[in-house]
């Protein structure tokens, strides 16, 4: 039984700790919260250059073809760090699309350039409030796109996109649209979370290039989100324990009644709770990584478990960490609200977590 | 990162499996037995005398006192192996992993090598004599009276909730010695023979109906001085060893898990259709899902950091407090599912053979036994999260001048 990241790992995870620690402090992450930049430039590129973007991409692609126990790792220090970059939107969504349906053609396009950070890519699902399943209005017809996507995470900044639209009421598929190209138009929308930005992409007739095969959209973006779910999740882990921490310093620090607020039970046992769902999430992710890196065909189940546990832990440490600090948490000044604002943009991005329990339990009765 | 076991680990399943097959039966082949406690007794005394003669008792013991010097990770393998087969081990588990341990600690070695082999074979079955009517959780606030007269001991006073009290050769004690100093310093640890004169034993009727637990009184009972564990007033220290392996031997609480909730939800109605086509069902499954694989691959690193030869980190602190309760929240959902029936206690009336009736009936003991679910989240506040303990008022107060409620 080996169910721990290895040594080579452990050290990637050391020095992505240290990198982000000097480049990607909680003041960084402000930055782009009150100014005015879409996202961190000098970050994302010292990411690239240490050639984060290419991580799982295989090396006849570009890339330095490691894997995903790698990019788990780098998720969980992202999520830590709570990165504003659009890593999450090139690699986790638009490569690993690429990688999973792309021909070979398409992945000599793009791969090299994604792993370069050359381009940046994301994925365009959803239409505004309510289940893209249900709802979906973006329409394809021979290849022209027609439609508005809103919220498209990193959508302002991308250079292509790969959008899910249908060519009748019950099939989609995915296409290739470049966002620089005619058709397209996008404004930065507000969201609850300025540190990652998003836009909404109106498209006329935009050319898309399909992607994958035609009207099998839906199945492929299940297939994607489940390969996605694990790295966010990895994300969504890192993020909570690092509010964990920030709620656990406070506590410490913090007195009243003559003593450190953290010698109450009634905080000891609220950390105690944080630890406890971290430790489930994490453990599960764990599983995750062990699915998504060897392909196993428990990955839907793997996923969807992570992806429930994960979520449900950053929110929980997210806002008790506010709890934690009293009315010093409600402050813009203090740190509190970036990480309450990221779960709940991690919570709901791949669809919320109601949708995911459900394909949890699908995916287990598909088993049995 | 793979679930697979090194080359050695594996000829050693595979020796624990030869065994095991040779002698045990898969629990799904085996069929529910209906036999008395005297009987069920028997038949744990004799797996266990099987297990000693055969090398499989008391694993990572030290080979004069019964064991055969295994390293804790082929513990855990015979373990896991184990619990595939339907054999009787409760009986044992407190002697075993508790009582055992703090005894190669601090007994004398002629003691060791005279009372553990005995109590690896199961000719003779151990208890732990701890809490009191007045210390449970606040352990030492105990009150039971050690007074040393010559080479002995007299002891007077009253423990609870001691497991298999009523079936026990020999128990482990803890006393109070010495009233007038702070309560951690006056304790003082023995060991004793259960059969004393002046040990009474009595059953505590559970909330389920059953009883696992004792009342012990002690009237005047003598205890050779050589059986004391530790100095005079160390019995704080020993203690913990004690239970330092209670939360190595305390787990998972088992029970009705997700597997049997959802094949309740698979068989029963709700709204006219299965009760697994509702969304309220699915999501409350699913939560119970992710705790169960949570734990479980926990477990599994913790193995992993056993495996290669490290000593497990804090994060298997959390089993039974997140265990406890679902096995409480699963019992009361699938009595929900059953509607107006869920309170019938007939298994020919109802699904599952009263497995959730039983959760419902057994968790709030689980929540509290060896240590409650709020001392638990004390434990990893303390322990893992390194957060300060609570300010104690009868800190370095005599333990005579504690104020005591009536």
């Amino acid at each position: 039984m080996n169910f721990e990241f290895s040594d080579e790992q452990n050290l990637l995870r050391e020095q992505a700790q240290s990198f982000l620690a000097d480049k990607c402090p909680l003041t960084a992450v402000r930055r782009v919260l009150d100014g005015d930049q879409p996202n961190d430039a000098q970050l994302w590129r010292g990411m690239v250059d240490l050639g984060w973007t290419a991580t799982a991409i295989p090396e006849e692609f570009g890339g330095i073809g490691l894997g995903y126990l790698e990019l788990c790792v780098l998720a969980e220090e992202l999520g830590r760090s709570l990165a504003p970059t659009p890593f999450s939107s090139s690699v986790y969504l638009a490569t690993e699309a690429i990688l999973a349906f792309g021909t070979a053609k398409q992945k000599a396009r793009y791969l090299p350039k994604l792993a370069a950070g050359e381009w940046v890519g994301t994925f365009a699902i959803a239409e505004g409030a309510g289940e893209p399943a249900r709802s979906l209005k973006t329409k394809a017809k021979k290849g022209a796109i027609k439609g508005t996507k809103v919220p498209v995470p990193d959508g302002d900044v991308a250079d292509f996109a790969i959008v899910l639209a249908k060519e009748d009421k019950k099939h989609a598929s995915m296409y290739i649209v470049d966002l620089n190209g005619g058709g397209v138009k996008r404004e930065v929308v507000p969201t609850l979370d300025p540190t990652r930005s998003h836009a909404s992409i109106r498209f006329n007739d935009a050319a898309g290039e399909l992607l994958g095969k035609e009207g099998k959209g839906w199945i492929q973006t299940e297939k994607l989100f489940n390969r996605a779910a694990v790295l966010f999740s990895f994300e969504q882990v890192g993020g909570a324990q690092a509010a964990l921490n920030m709620a656990k310093q406070y506590a410490l620090g913090r007195f009243a009644f003559g003593r450190p607020i953290a010698s109450f039970q009634a905080i000891k046992h609220k950390l105690a709770d944080m630890y406890i769902a971290n430790t489930l999430a994490h453990s599960n992710c764990y599983y995750g990584a062990w699915a998504l890196s060897t392909d196993a065909s428990e990955l839907p189940i793997a996923a969807a478990t992570a992806r429930v546990s994960a979520t449900e832990a950053f929110h929980e440490s997210s806002k008790e960490n506010i709890q934690t600090h009293g009315g010093m948490g409600f402050t813009w000044e203090f740190d509190c609200h970036l990480y309450y604002r990221r779960a709940k943009l991690l919570s709901v991005n791949l669809g919320a977590l109601p949708r995911w329990k459900d394909r949890l339990i699908t995916a287990i009765e598909a088993t049995n | 990162m793979d679930f697979n076991d090194t080359p050695e680990e594996s000829l050693f399943r595979a020796e624990a499996r030869d065994f095991l097959n040779a002698h045990a039966q898969l629990k799904n082949d085996s069929e529910p037995r209906a036999e008395s406690e005297t009987e069920y007794l028997a038949r744990a005394k004799a797996w266990q005398k099987l297990k000693y003669e055969n090398g499989w008792a008391c694993l990572n013991w030290p080979k004069e006192y019964g064991g055969r010097d295994a390293t804790a990770m082929q513990l855990i393998i015979w373990n896991q192996e184990e619990s595939r087969y339907d054999v009787p081990t409760a009986p044992f588990a407190i002697g075993l992993g508790m009582c055992g341990p703090t005894m190669i600690a601090y007994a004398s070695e002629q003691h060791k090598r005279e009372m553990l082999p005995r109590m690896a074979s199961g000719e003779n079955i151990w208890c732990q004599l701890f809490s009191e009517p007045a210390g449970g959780s606040d352990l030492a606030a105990l009150r039971t009276k050690a007074e040393r007269v010559g080479d002995e001991w007299i002891i007077n006073g009253q423990k609870i909730w001691t497991s298999g009290a009523h079936y026990s050769d020999w128990g482990i004690l803890v006393t109070r010695s010495d009233p007038t100093v702070a309560k951690h310093k006056g304790l003082t640890f023995f060991f004793l023979n259960m059969r004393s004169p002046g040990v009474t034993v009595k059953p505590i009727k559970q909330i389920s109906g059953d009883s696992n637990f004792n009342e012990v009184y002690f009237v005047d009972v003598r205890i050779p001085d050589a059986q004391r564990l530790g100095a005079v007033g160390q019995g704080w220290q020993v203690s913990l060893t004690t239970l330092m392996n209670e939360r190595l031997a305390v787990g998972n609480a088992g029970g009705a898990d997700f597997e049997d909730a959802l094949a309740l939800a698979n068989a029963v109605k709700l709204d006219g259709a299965p009760a697994i086509r509702n969304q309220a069902v699915r999501e409350k499954l699913a939560d119970w899902y992710c705790q169960s694989s949570g734990l479980r691959f926990t477990n599994y690193r913790v193995i992993s950091a056993l495996s290669r030869g490290a000593t497990p980190g804090p994060e298997n602190s959390i089993t039974k407090v997140v265990s406890a309760k679902k096995q409480q929240d699963i019992g009361s959902f699938g009595m929900d599912l059953m509607d107006m029936g869920g309170i019938l206690m007939d298994p020919k009336r109802v699904p599952a053979d009263l497995a959730f009736q039983q959760n419902f009936m057994g968790a709030p003991g689980y929540r509290i036994a060896g240590g409650t679910d709020e001392i638990l989240r004390n434990i990893i506040a303390e322990r893992v999260l390194g957060l300060p303990p609570d300010i104690r008022v009868d800190k370095n107060v005599p333990f005579n001048e504690i104020p005591r409620g009536s």
